[in-house]
């Protein structure tokens, strides 16, 4: 029995949450662990923290959180954002994170991920993947030479810096290298509020074998079935409509059992 | 030996295996909130203490076996399984208990469990991926007292692509379904062992190991009545 996962995530600096403090009845919305804890309550399957701390000096604040949401959560976490190499993994591991996901550092040296699942195991590695569709005027202007036209490109640094990768053969191979997982987001989607690139994700599900978690562009909730439904998700990712209290992850499960997916239901 | 904190409440002392593999921070936090002092450990000493032990684990069975055979706990293990303490094995520790794994066919593993760890059935229905990594529905075999409270069907997190086959079917107490049906958990006397990770497992995982630490602590004041009898 497939089981869907519904995956809030959360960006952190600094050991704090930035972003969706929208929830009126916490004591304290920056704080992880709090946060992590209602999530937990209202049915969340995993958790995903996104490090977007500027400075690598501040690394150790991110740490100190893993710590103290390891010894308060009791539902698995990944960790992202940042991650460059094995010692960073290590250490994010070693404190607690049940995964780690790595995106630009693996692009660019794919050995990362080699060395990561060599010491811990492939269900620990998520290789997170931006890619935006490529539009036919790259091919006259800026389009990477001998690359082609169609499909999906990876882009590297929060969507900012193309590659002139194929975004199917990217997964193919990180996932070759040992990539236990895939967070697949659109970065023409993501924003949006128009629903995930089914087309991206029914691409690269088709290919791959293991876990694809879809992401960017969740607008309603009936997106999440279609993430799964339409483009062959095995866990669907939004953070805005859960943060801004829109909708609780719940509701989200509801919506998707309807839909004829097999949830998990929520705990309450 | 267990620890008296607070005053009148007993807390068993249970001895988390550490052997250097992955994550064990979960298991022992979660355990404490049930109650127990819960130590990472591996001193002998204290494994041979303790009221309960765990031998968690995570990644490849050959490597874990080397890790715990290199870290000198093999033999505490087998004295902890054979003392008739309550034991838990966890995901690859639950695997480890095993005679072998398909995984690594050279490595041998603790053969408390009579039988073979293989690999999920492939060829599995239009999108069921191996590794199963998700949350799914227990369908309990034979009651236990670690499944006491749970539910009837209880909801435990699943990351693994292989799964016990012990040569007698009369220890699975839980099954689940991912396109056949899969060991999900085993009993042979004072072992319990899940492939699931109740320490992921929120509120349910947290139940299950709460029933497990008042297990541990029935145990020990069981065994704790003759050393009263010496001392009095």
């Amino acid at each position: 029995m497939k089981v869907a996962r519904v995956i809030p995530c959360l960006d952190v600096a600094d050991g704090r949450v930035v972003k969706g403090t929208n929830f009126v009845d916490l004591r304290d919305a920056g704080d992880p662990v709090e946060l992590a804890a209602r999530y937990d309550l209202e049915g969340a399957d995993e958790l995903i923290f996104l490090d977007i701390t500027a400075s690598s000096d501040n690394r150790a604040t991110t740490i100190e959180m893993v710590h103290r949401v390891a010894a308060q959560v009791y539902i698995p976490f990944t960790v992202g954002g940042g991650i460059r190499t094995l010692e960073d993994a290590r250490r994010m591991l070693r404190a607690g994170a049940d995964k780690v996901s790595v995106n630009t550092a693996a692009v660019q040296r794919p050995g990362l991920i080699t060395e990561i699942v060599a010491e811990f195991g492939s269900q620990c590695l998520v290789c997170a993947i931006d890619a935006r569709r490529r539009r036919s005027d790259l091919d006259v202007k800026g389009a990477t030479p001998g690359v082609p036209t169609d499909g999906w490109e990876v882009y590297l640094h929060g969507g900012r810096t193309p590659t002139g990768i194929n975004a199917v053969h990217w997964a193919t191979e990180a996932v070759r290298l040992g990539a236990g997982e895939l967070l697949l987001t659109s970065m023409d989607r993501d924003g949006t509020r128009e629903g995930f690139d089914l087309d991206l994700l029914r691409s690269i599900a088709d290919v791959v074998n293991v876990p694809l978690i879809a992401s960017g562009g969740v607008g309603t909730l009936g997106h999440l079935a279609d993430g799964v439904v339409e483009g062959g998700a095995d866990a669907v990712l939004a953070a805005s409509i859960f943060h801004f209290g829109e909708h609780t992850v719940a509701e989200a499960k509801n919506v998707m059992g309807a839909a004829g997916i097999t949830v998990r239901p929520a705990a309450v | 030996m267990t620890a008296v904190s607070p005053p009148g409440v007993v807390r068993p002392l249970i001895a988390v295996l550490d052997y250097g593999i992955g994550n064990v921070h979960s298991a022992q936090k979660a355990l404490e909130r049930g109650g127990a002092d819960a130590q990472l450990t591996a001193d002998p000493e204290v494994i041979g203490d303790a009221d309960g032990v765990v031998l968690p684990g995570v990644g490849a069975f050959g490597a874990c076996m080397d890790a715990l055979r290199s870290s000198g706990l093999e033999q505490p293990a087998l004295d902890a399984v054979s003392s008739g303490r309550p034991f838990l094995g966890i995901c690859v520790g639950m695997q480890m208990l095993f005679d072998r794994s398909e995984e690594n066919p050279g490595a041998r593993g603790l053969g408390v469990i009579p039988g073979t760890i293989r690999w999920i059935p492939t060829e599995p229905p239009a999108g069921l991926k191996i590794p199963q990594m998700q949350w799914n529905r227990l369908d309990v075999v034979t009651a236990d007292p670690l499944f006491v409270g749970l539910g009837e069907e209880p909801w435990l997190y699943f990351v693994h692509s292989l799964h016990g086959v012990p040569n007698d079917p009369a220890v699975v107490v839980a099954t689940t379904e991912y396109g056949s049906t899969l060991n999900a958990a085993f009993r042979v006397d004072n072992v319990f062992a899940a492939q699931f990770h109740p320490e992921k497992s929120s509120t349910t995982g947290l139940a299950l190991l709460s029933n497990f630490v008042e297990v541990c602590a029935r145990s020990a004041s069981t065994s704790a009545v003759p050393d009263n009898e010496v001392s009095a």
